[in-house]
C-alpha cells in the first residue's frame, strides 16, 4: 500500500497540537505585515504518528538487517547513546549562555577532543565541522590558508588519487585549487612513480584515503607522505576509513597533517537517513592556529579550590568559522558516550573485528566473484559486479536481488576505478551467523545470473515498491506534493 | 562492546581467511608504528558511563534551572512529545541516505514532505532537503549566485545586520574564490538600510544578503528594495526566522530569490548550538544551480508512486570537481523533524505560536519600557525579539541577572561595539506571564543595586 | 554503435559536419550511450558569441553523470538547438540528426585536419 501524502490525509479543522491560553493582553499586530494565508496541513496527532511511524516501515535500516554499505560503516548504533544525548541538562543548553553555567557541556567537548588526538595521534582538534565533508574543507581551506600565509603563491594544485570519494575533488575546487588525478597501481596502492612525477613546488597538497577506498592499507603510505612533504606540500587524511585503525596505528605516526574524523562512521553516531553527522578535524601542532573558531580550550587553570574554567577560543590564523555556533553537540555527546563505553581496549577490538569480518567474508566470496585486488583487505573490500560470460547482469542487478533476500546491497559504482564496483563493509557489530548468511545468498545470487538472470534484471520483487523510474524524475520534476488549493475551499 | 564474536567464531574465521592470529592481518601497517599506545581509560559499562554523563549534564545550568530570554539564532520553544517519540524509531535513526529507494520510501517520503511544507510555509517554490544550519545554507546562496552569473558576478551585497556568525561563514566560505568581494554598506541604523543599499547595487552584484526579521529584530518591508535589485541585475536572498512566517508574510511576497535560514525553531531543541538545520527554498528556474540533496516524486515499475533522489548529477559523486558545493549530507532525521513538528502544529497551531511569540514579546517589551532608565531601541515593528537601551553595560546587567537565575538576552556589544548599553532580548511561547514578571522586577533591583 | 562517414570526430565524442562555411556539431553515439537517458542540457554559448576549439559549448545530464561537450572547431555561433532543452531525450535516439547542437561559422578550416574520420573514431573508441 503506498502511504498517502501528509496533505492527502489532511482534513479542514483537524488539530494536533494545542498551546495553552494567552496569558498577557493582545496587542494589535501590524497590518501590513500579515500573510493571506498559511498552506500547512490540519492532522490530528494520532493522524501525524500513525502517518510517519507507517512510513518508518517502509525503510530497511541497521536496527532490521545487515547494511554491509561500503565506506559508510553502518555498525550498530547503541542505544545508551540516544539516553545521554537526551539529558536536560545537555538539551536544554543555549549555545550563548555565559560559560560558567556550560561547563559540563565545554568539559565534555575538550574530553572528545582529547580523545580523537589521542586515538589518532594529533595535536590539536575541532568539533566544529557539521559533516565529514564539511571537515574536508576545513582541511581544504587550511591547506589554502597555510600556504598563503607563508606566501606560497605557487602552490596551485591538490593531488587526488583516481579511487578517490567525490567529495575530495569538489572540496578542493572550493578551497582555489586545481585537481590532479594520481593512478592507482596494479596491486591497489596510490602509483608512486606517478606521484614522484607530479610533486613539485606547484602542489600544495594530497588528499589521501587510508586504507583507501579499495579497503587496502597503503602499502608505502610513509613513503607517499614523505614524497609530498619534500616537495614542500601538505598531506590531508580523509578519515572515512579509520574503524579499521583504531589502536592499530595512529595516522598522525604515518605522516599525515591534517585529517578529519566521521562520528557517524567510526564512532556510531546514528545516521538519521542522511544526517545530521559530525566531522571533527585534527591537526599536526604546526597547523593548531589555523583551526576553525571556536574550539575548546582550558582558559583558567585549576588551583586548590576550583577546578579547570573551560571557555571558547579561535585561533590566532583560524580560517575562519564554518557554522553557527560550536559544533553539532548532540552527535559529539553520543560519541564520547561510545568511546567512554569502549575504552582503549573496546576500541581497538573494534577495528580487529571489522578487519576479521570484511576479510572472512572475502576469502568466501572471492572465488565466486572477480576479486581485482587480491591482498589482505582491511575493514572493507571490492568485488566486481560482474561476469564476463553474462554479459546482460550488472553490479546494479546483484544489488536489487540481494533486497529480495532481505539484506541491504553493498555500495554500487563506488570506487570509480573498479568495473561495476561493489563495495563491502560489515563491520565488527555483525556475527558470523550474518557473515554466514549474507555469503550463501551472494552465492545464489551467482547462481541465479547463470539460469535466470531476468530475477536479477527486474529485481527488487518484495520491495515496498519496485524499480523507481529515475529519469521520469529527473525529467518532470515533481519536488512538491499535492496541496489543497484554499480557494476551492 | 557491541562485538558479537565467540572465540570459536574467531578461530574458524581465522582459518577461513588462512591466517594464525588477528595480527597478521595488520601486515601491511608499518611495523614501527604499529599497536601504539593509547593513553585512554579502559572500557566501561552501561552504569558506570551514564553515571559519569549524569555528572556532566548536571554541572550545567539549563533553561530547567534558569529563566531564558536568550535568542540571537537559537530559539527555546516547546517541542511536543510526539516529535522524539518518532525520532526514536530505529527504522528512521539507524537508516542511511536513501540511495536504494526502493527500500528506503519512509525516509525518501519524509524528505518530501518537508520540501513541500517548508516551501509552502516560505511560500517559495521548491526547497532542498536542508544544509547543515542557517549560515552554511546562506554562505550557499552566494556560491550559487556566483556560478549562476557564469562568474561576471563577483559582488555580494551584505546588510550588516544579519547575525554576526552568518557574515563569519559567509567570509570562510568565500575565501577561496579570490574574485569574488563581500561589501557590507556603511549603514548606521537599520532604519537606513533600504535607503543606502540601493547605491550599493550595480551590474557587479551578484547577491544582496538580509536577514527577516534583521538580527536586531526588526521588520522591513523589502520590496522596493529587491524591486530595484532586480533591476540591476542581481539576486536577492533572505535569512528568515522561520517563526514569523506563521502570522506574517514571507519575502517571497516580496519577490525574493532565495530564502534561507536555521529551523532548529521547529521541532529541535537548543542542544548547545547543534545540530540544527539549513532550510534552503528557491524559484523553480534555479533547481539545477541549488546544491544539496532533492527528493522528486516518480512511478515504480508497477506504476506505483514512490520517491528517489532526483538531480544527482548536480552533486558532488558525478559533478566531482566541477560540484559548486561538496555537500553530501543533509539533516535526515532533523529534517523529519521538522517535518513532524510542521505536521502536528499545522495551520492552526503555526499561527497559534506565531501570534503567542508576538503578543508576550509585546507585552515584555511595554512592561521593560515603562521602567526608568529603559527604553526599547527598536523603531521599525519587531516580532518576538527586540532591543533594548539599559542605563548600565548590558554586560554587567547579564552578570546581575544571572544572579538570580535569569538570562537576561544577547549582550549586543558583541555584535557592534557602539551598543555597550544594548541588550537583545527573545520572547517564546515558553515564557510565561509569572517570568516576564519577574524578569521586569529583576531589571528593576538590578537598576536601585 | 554508429559512426557516420559524412563528418569528423574530436577525441572528446563530438562531431562536426561541415556545411559550406560553417560546421554543424553534436554529440556521437557511443557518447549517448555512455550518458544513458539524458534529462537536461544547457547551452553556455549564445548566437553571436566566440567559441574556441575544445572551449566547453554545452553541459549535459543524465541520471548518472554531468559531461561537457566541447566544441570541436572555433568561430562564431550562428544557431544553438534550442529545442533539445524541451526534448533532450533526442540527444540518445537521434544524436546525428534532429539532435545536432550547434551551428558555428568556421573560423579555420586547417583546425578539421586535427580531428579524426568515422574510420580513426571508430578505433578510437574500440580500444577505450
Amino acid at each position: 500500500m503506498p502511504e498517502s501524502t501528509i496533505y492527502e490525509i489532511s482534513s479542514p479543522g483537524r488539530m494536533g497540537f494545542k498551546f495553552p491560553n494567552l496569558d498577557v493582553d493582545s496587542t494589535e499586530l501590524p497590518e501590513s505585515f500579515l500573510r493571506d494565508d498559511l498552506p500547512l496541513p490540519e492532522l490530528s496527532e494520532l493522524d501525524v504518528v500513525r502517518h510517519f511511524t507507517n512510513l518508518s516501515r517502509l525503510n530497511y535500516s541497521i536496527d532490521s538487517g545487515f547494511y554491509p554499505l561500503g565506506s559508510c560503516t553502518m555498525k550498530y548504533n547503541p542505544r545508551i547513546n540516544e539516553v545521554t544525548s537526551r539529558l536536560s541538562g545537555f538539551c536544554n543548553t543555549h549555545p550563548l549562555q555565559p560559560i560558567e553555567t556550560v561547563q559540563g557541556n565545554l568539559l565534555l567537548m575538550y574530553l572528545l577532543q582529547e580523545w580523537l588526538m589521542e586515538i589518532t595521534g594529533f595535536d590539536a582538534a575541532t568539533l566544529q565541522p557539521a559533516a565529514g565533508a564539511h571537515g574536508e574543507l576545513v582541511g581544504g581551506l587550511i591547506i589554502y590558508a597555510y600556504h598563503k600565509l607563508n606566501k606560497d603563491i605557487k602552490r596551485t594544485k591538490i593531488l587526488i588519487p583516481d579511487s578517490a570519494h567525490g567529495t575530495n575533488p569538489a572540496t578542493s575546487n572550493m578551497s582555489g585549487f586545481e585537481i590532479v588525478s594520481i593512478p592507482t597501481d596494479s596491486r591497489g596502492n596510490l602509483d608512486l612513480d606517478a606521484l614522484k612525477g607530479l610533486c613539485d613546488e606547484t602542489v600544495a597538497g594530497l588528499m589521501l584515503t587510508n586504507p583507501n577506498t579499495l579497503g587496502l592499507f597503503e602499502e608505502q603510505v610513509v613513503q607517499v607522505n614523505k614524497i609530498v612533504h619534500d616537495a614542500g606540500g601538505l598531506v590531508y587524511g580523509d578519515g572515512a576509513n579509520l574503524n579499521a585503525l583504531l589502536g592499530i596505528v595512529k595516522p598522525h605516526d604515518l605522516g599525515f597533517d591534517i585529517m578529519h574524523i566521521n562520528l557517524h562512521k567510526t564512532f556510531s553516531t546514528p545516521h538519521g537517513g542522511g544526517g545530521p553527522g559530525s566531522g571533527p578535524v585534527v591537526v599536526a601542532d604546526f597547523l593548531k592556529d589555523f583551526l576553525p573558531g571556536p574550539i575548546v580550550e582550558i582558559i583558567e587553570e585549576a588551583n586548590d579550590e576550583l577546578p579547570p574554567l573551560y571557555g571558547l577560543v579561535t585561533p590566532k590564523h583560524s580560517i575562519g568559522r564554518m557554522k553557527a555556533f560550536h559544533g553539532h553537540f548532540g552527535i559529539i555527546v553520543r560519541a564520547l558516550t561510545y568511546m567512554m563505553i569502549q575504552g582503549k581496549d573496546g576500541l581497538r577490538s573494534v577495528s580487529e573485528h571489522a578487519v576479521l569480518n570484511a576479510n572472512y567474508l572475502m576469502a568466501r566470496l572471492k572465488d565466486t566473484y572477480t576479486l581485482p585486488y587480491d591482498r589482505i583487505c582491511m575493514h572493507e573490500f571490492v568485488l566486481e559486479g560482474v561476469w564476463e560470460d553474462i554479459p546482460d547482469v550488472h553490479a546494479l542487478d546483484i544489488a536489487k536481488r540481494l533486497i529480495d533476500y532481505g539484506f541491504h546491497p553493498p555500495t554500487n559504482y563506488f570506487p570509480l576505478n573498479v568495473h561495476e564496483a561493489l563495495m563491502i563493509e560489515p563491520t565488527e557489530t555483525e556475527n558470523k551467523d550474518t557473515l554466514d548468511r549474507f555469503t550463501e545468498v551472494m552465492l545464489k545470487i551467482a547462481g541465479e545470473a547463470k539460469v535466470t538472470p531476468e530475477l536479477l534484471r527486474e529485481a527488487p520483487h518484495h520491495a515496498p515498491v519496485k524499480r523507481l523510474d529515475e529519469v521520469k524524475a529527473a525529467r518532470e520534476l515533481v519536488l512538491c506534493c499535492w496541496t489543497p488549493n484554499p480557494e476551492n475551499e | 562492546m557491541y562485538i558479537p564474536h565467540t572465540d570459536i567464531e574467531r578461530q574458524q574465521m581465522l582459518d577461513v581467511i588462512g591466517v594464525k592470529t588477528l595480527e597478521e592481518l595488520f601486515r601491511d601497517v608499518p611495523e614501527e608504528y604499529r599497536n601504539p599506545n593509547l593513553n585512554l581509560p579502559v572500557g566501561q559499562s552501561e552504569m558506570e558511563v551514564l553515571d559519569q554523563m549524569r555528572l556532566l549534564a548536571e554541572a550545567n545550568n539549563s533553561t530547567d534551572d534558569l529563566i531564558s530570554f536568550l535568542g540571537a539564532g537559537a530559539y527555546d520553544h516547546f517541542v511536543p512529545s510526539a516529535v522524539d517519540m518518532l525520532l526514536k524509531r530505529g527504522d528512521f535513526f539507524s537508516a542511511y541516505t536513501p540511495y536504494q529507494p526502493e527500500i528506503s520510501q519512509g525516509t525518501l517520503q519524509a524528505i518530501f514532505e518537508y520540501q513541500t511544507l517548508i516551501s509552502n510555509l516560505t511560500g517559495m517554490e521548491i526547497s532542498n532537503a536542508s544544509h547543515y544550519d542557517g549560515a552554511t545554507a546562506a554562505a550557499e546562496t552566494a556560491i550559487t549566485a556566483y556560478y549562476h552569473f557564469k562568474k561576471k558576478r563577483k559582488t555580494v551585497v551584505v546588510s550588516p545586520f544579519i547575525h554576526p556568525d552568518y557574515i563569519q561563514v559567509l567570509r570562510t566560505y568565500l575565501q577561496a574564490i579570490e574574485d569574488i568581494q563581500i561589501l557590507i554598506p556603511d549603514v548606521n541604523s537599520p532604519d537606513e538600510f533600504l535607503d543606502v543599499t540601493p547605491n550599493y547595487l550595480n551590474d557587479d552584484t551578484a547577491l544582496l544578503l538580509f536577514q527577516y526579521p534583521d538580527f536586531l529584530g526588526n521588520l522591513y518591508d523589502y520590496t522596493t528594495l529587491i524591486e530595484q535589485l532586480h533591476q540591476a541585475g542581481g539576486l536577492a536572498a533572505s535569512i528568515v526566522y522561520p517563526q514569523v512566517l506563521g502570522i506574517m508574510k514571507s519575502p517571497a511576497a516580496m519577490d525574493a530569490d532565495f530564502i534561507v535560514g536555521e529551523a532548529q525553531s521547529l521541532g529541535l531543541p537548543l542542544n548547545f548550538g547543534g545540530p540544527y538545520i539549513g532550510f534552503f527554498t528557491t524559484k523553480k528556474e534555479f533547481i539545477r544551480k541549488i546544491s544539496g540533496r532533492i527528493v522528486g516524486e516518480t512511478i515504480d515499475a508497477d506504476n506505483k508512486r514512490g520517491y528517489v533522489l532526483t538531480l544527482t548529477a548536480r552533486e558532488q559523486h558525478i559533478r566531482r570537481e566541477k560540484a559548486t558545493s561538496n555537500i553530501c549530507t543533509n539533516q535526515g532525521l532533523n529534517a523529519l523533524a521538522v517535518a513532524i513538528y510542521l505536521s502536528l502544529l499545522g495551520k492552526t497551531g503555526m499561527n497559534d505560536v506565531s501570534t503567542i511569540c508576538y503578543q508576550k514579546a509585546h507585552y515584555l517589551a511595554t512592561q521593560i519600557s515603562s521602567l526608568k532608565g529603559f527604553s526599547i531601541v527598536n523603531k521599525a515593528p519587531f516580532f518576538n525579539e527586540f532591543v533594548i537601551e539599559c542605563p548600565l553595560d548590558a554586560a554587567d546587567v547579564n552578570k546581575r541577572m544571572a544572579g538570580i537565575g535569569i538570562l537576561a538576552g544577547f549582550d549586543l556589544s558583541q555584535f557592534d561595539v557602539n551598543r555597550k548599553n544594548q541588550l537583545l532580548i527573545a520572547v517564546t511561547e515558553k515564557s510565561t506571564r509569572e517570568s516576564m514578571d519577574y524578569y521586569v522586577n529583576a531589571l528593576q533591583e538590578v537598576l536601585n543595586a | 554503435m554508429e559512426t557516420l562517414g559524412d563528418r569528423k570526430y574530436a577525441k572528446t565524442d563530438e562531431w562536426v559536419k561541415v556545411e559550406g562555411k560553417n560546421g554543424r556539431i553534436g554529440i556521437s553515439d557511443y557518447a549517448q550511450d555512455q550518458l544513458s537517458d539524458i534529462v537536461f542540457i544547457e547551452f553556455l554559448k549564445e548566437p553571436g558569441e566566440q567559441v574556441n576549439q575544445g572551449e566547453i559549448f554545452a553541459t549535459i545530464e543524465s541520471v548518472k553523470a554531468a559531461a561537457d561537450v566541447n566544441s570541436p572547431i572555433s568561430g562564431t555561433v550562428k544557431e544553438i538547438n534550442e529545442s533539445l532543452m524541451d526534448t533532450p531525450e533526442l540527444l540518445n535516439s537521434n544524436p546525428f540528426d534532429k539532435a545536432w547542437m550547434g551551428v558555428i561559422e568556421l573560423n579555420d578550416e586547417k583546425e578539421l585536419e586535427s580531428l579524426m574520420d568515422a574510420g580513426e573514431y571508430d578505433s578510437f573508441c574500440e580500444s577505450r
